[in-house]
C-alpha cells in the first residue's frame, strides 16, 4: 500500500505548503464550479462562459500591468463582461453574434496586454500564469477573498435554484408565475462570471470554462436528478483537480526536467476522461457482460 | 354544450372591454370585446399573426395594453396572477437535462418559490395525483428531455394545474401532435376542467378536434374579434366580416374548413382546416 502511495505521490507531497494550499482552493473552486456548472448545461451558456473568462484574462493583464493582484482584474471585469453579455440581446443569435464579438476583442487586448507585460516588465511568466493558471503560487488573502466568494455564491445560487430552474427551462412560463425572469437571469451570470474567474486562477483564463462545463457535462450523462448530477459534478470536478495537482507535482521528475508540466493541462486531460467515460457508461456493462460471458464459457 | 343560464349571471371570468394592443407600427388587437364566463371551455381559434399569442399575454400581464381594459376575475390583469395556469405551445428541452418527469410537473407547485426544493410528504401527493390525472404516470420517472412532444406537453398540463388555477390558458397544445394524440388532449382538458369547475381557452388553428367540447368559440382575424357559438361564428358572413374579405366555410363529413377568397386552390389560403387536408400547412 505504502508502495503504491509512493508511485503516486512524489516525494515531499503531503509536506509541502503551496500544495496543500493548491489541493484546498482547487478543491473549493471545483466544488462552487460543480454546482454552478450544471445550470450553465442546463441553460446552454457555455459560449458565454469563454467569452467571460477570456475578458476576465485581459483584465488580470490589465491589473498585473497596473501592479494590482491579478484576482481583481480577473473578477472585476469578468463581472462587468457578465452584465454586459447579459443586456447584448434578447434573442439566442444576436446573443451569440454579439458574445462572439466581445470574445474577439477581449482576446485581442489580453494579448496586448501580456505583450507589454512580457516585455516591458521582464516577467515571462506573467502571461503563462494569466493564461494558464497560478494554484501553486497563490498568496493566502487571495485565498480567504476565494473562499467567502464560493460561499457567498453557494448561498445566493441556493436562493434562487427554483426560479433560476424555471426561467431555465422556458423564460416566458416564468414569467407568466410572476418570476422576475431578467433579474433572476443577471444574478446567475454574475454568480457565473465569479465562479469562471476563481477557476481562472486555478486554471488560468484559456482553460477555466473546461472546469465548469466538463464535469458538468459528464454529470448530466449519468444520472437525471437534479441533485444526483450536482454531487456527481462535484465529485468529478475536485478529483479531476486534485488528480491533476498529483501529476503536475509528479511531473517535476519528467522530461524535459525539473520544470513540471503545468497544472491546467492535466486537469483538462482527466476531465475529458471523466465525460469520455460518462460518454461510455451504458456501452461498458455490456462490454463487461460479454467479457464475463465468455469467461464462464471457457472455464 | 351551452352553457347554464345560472352560470351566465355570475361575474365573468374574463371581461375584455375596447382592448387595443398596438406593438410598434403594427394594430394587433383591433378594440375587441370579450366575456367568459365561470367553466366555459373556449377555443381560440385565427390564423397565424391573428394576435391568439398577443391575446394570452395581455390575459397573463406579459403585454401591455394600448387602449381599454382586460379584467381577470374582477381584477386587472397582472403578471405572476396565481389564479391563472399557463401552458406553453412547446419547451425547447436538452436530451441530457438532468430532470425527470415529475421534476417538471413538480415546478407548478413551487417553482416559483425561492431556496432550494425540498422533499415533503404533501408535495410527493399533490405530484402523483396530478400526474395520474393526466396519465403520465407511466413516465413520471423518465428523463424528460427524452420524452415526446405529447409527453411533455401532459406534463406542462399538470405542471400548470399544480398551480390550482381558475382559469387555464393553453397555447396551441395541438399543433406538435398528430391527430390521435390531438383529440386525447382535447378530451383531458376538458375532462380535467369540467372536474374543477376551470374555465379553459384553448388556442388553436385547428377547429375540428375541439368540436366535441368547446362552449364557445372565439375567432380572432386582423385584430378583430368574434365570439359565440360554433355555428354562430363559422359563416361565411361573420368571417368575411372579420378578415375584411370574402370567406367561405366549408362542411365536409362534419368537418368545418374556411378557405380564403382572393386566391382560392392556393394551400396558404385554406385559413382554419385539418393540417393534414393540405400537405402540412401548419
Amino acid at each position: 500500500m505504502s508502495h503504491l502511495a509512493g508511485l503516486l505521490f512524489a516525494r515531499g507531497f503531503f509536506q509541502n505548503r503551496e500544495v496543500m494550499d493548491a489541493l484546498l482552493l482547487g478543491g473549493i473552486v471545483a466544488a462552487i464550479s460543480g454546482v454552478t456548472g450544471i445550470f450553465v448545461v442546463i441553460r446552454s451558456q457555455s459560449f458565454a462562459c469563454h467569452a467571460i473568462s477570456d475578458m476576465g484574462g485581459a483584465g488580470a493583464a490589465g491589473a498585473f500591468l497596473a501592479g494590482i493582484n491579478t484576482f481583481w482584474g480577473f473578477l472585476t471585469i469578468g463581472v462587468l463582461a457578465a452584465i454586459g453579455v447579459e443586456f447584448l440581446g434578447d434573442r439566442a443569435r444576436e446573443r451569440d453574434l454579439a458574445t462572439g464579438i466581445i470574445l474577439a476583442v477581449a482576446l485581442g487586448v489580453e494579448a496586448l496586454f501580456l505583450y507589454f507585460a512580457a516585455h516591458f516588465t521582464g516577467k515571462v511568466g506573467a502571461p503563462m500564469l494569466i493564461l494558464f493558471g497560478s494554484i501553486f503560487v497563490i498568496d493566502p488573502s487571495t485565498v480567504t477573498v476565494v473562499t467567502a466568494l464560493s460561499i457567498a455564491t453557494a448561498v445566493v445560487l441556493g436562493l434562487i435554484y427554483r426560479p433560476l430552474l424555471l426561467c431555465s427551462i422556458d423564460p416566458e412560463l416564468a414569467g407568466t408565475r410572476g418570476v422576475p425572469v431578467r433579474i433572476i437571469s443577471l444574478v446567475f451570470i454574475i454568480l457565473l462570471a465569479v465562479v469562471v474567474e476563481e477557476g481562472s486562477l486555478i486554471i488560468g483564463a484559456l482553460l477555466s470554462t473546461a472546469l465548469l462545463i466538463g464535469p458538468a457535462a459528464a454529470a448530466v450523462r449519468l444520472t437525471h436528478k437534479m441533485g444526483w448530477a450536482m454531487l456527481w459534478s462535484v465529485v468529478l470536478g475536485m478529483m479531476a483537480t486534485w488528480m491533476g495537482i498529483v501529476l503536475a507535482y509528479d511531473s517535476f521528475g519528467w522530461p524535459p526536467g525539473g520544470r513540471g508540466w503545468p497544472v491546467s493541462f492535466f486537469i483538462c486531460v482527466v476531465i475529458l476522461l471523466f465525460y469520455l467515460l460518462a460518454r461510455l457508461r451504458f456501452k461498458l456493462p455490456r462490454l463487461a457482460f460479454t467479457l464475463a460471458g465468455r469467461a464462464v464459457q471457457d472455464a | 354544450m351551452t352553457v347554464p343560464s345560472a352560470l351566465t349571471k355570475q361575474n365573468p371570468v374574463l371581461d375584455i372591454r375596447k382592448l387595443s394592443v398596438r406593438l410598434g407600427d403594427n394594430d394587433i388587437l383591433k378594440s375587441i370585446n370579450v366575456q367568459i364566463q365561470p367553466g366555459e371551455f373556449i377555443g381560440l381559434i385565427g390564423a397565424n399573426g391573428a394576435g391568439k399569442s398577443t391575446l394570452l399575454k395581455v390575459i397573463l400581464g406579459l403585454v401591455p395594453v394600448t387602449g381599454g381594459s382586460v379584467a381577470v376575475l374582477g381584477k386587472p390583469a397582472r403578471r405572476g396572477n396565481r389564479l391563472i395556469g399557463y401552458v406553453p405551445q412547446k419547451i425547447h428541452l436538452d436530451r441530457d437535462i438532468p430532470l425527470r418527469g415529475r421534476d417538471l410537473a413538480a415546478l407548478g407547485f413551487d417553482g416559483h418559490r425561492f431556496g432550494i426544493p425540498l422533499p415533503s410528504r404533501e408535495k410527493r401527493r399533490r405530484v402523483d395525483e396530478m400526474l395520474v390525472a393526466v396519465d403520465a404516470a407511466g413516465y413520471a420517472d423518465a428523463p424528460v428531455g427524452k420524452l415526446s412532444g405529447g409527453e411533455q406537453q401532459r406534463l406542462l398540463i399538470a405542471q400548470a394545474l399544480l398551480t390550482v388555477p381558475r382559469l387555464l390558458l393553453l397555447d396551441e397544445p395541438l399543433s406538435n401532435l398528430d391527430i390521435g394524440s390531438a383529440y386525447e388532449v382535447v378530451g383531458l382538458v376538458s375532462r380535467l376542467a369540467r372536474d374543477r369547475g376551470m374555465t379553459v381557452i384553448l388556442v388553436a388553428h385547428d377547429m375540428n378536434p375541439l368540436l366535441p367540447v368547446v362552449d364557445r368559440v372565439l375567432y380572432l382575424a386582423d385584430g378583430n374579434a368574434a365570439i359565440g357559438q360554433v355555428d354562430d361564428i363559422f359563416r361565411n358572413d361573420v368571417l368575411s366580416g372579420l378578415y375584411g374579405y370574402a370567406v367561405e366555410v366549408l362542411r365536409v363529413n362534419g368537418r368545418i374548413l374556411v378557405v380564403g377568397g382572393r386566391d382560392s386552390g392556393d394551400c396558404g389560403h385554406l385559413l382554419s382546416a385539418e393540417t393534414h387536408c393540405c400537405g402540412g400547412i401548419a
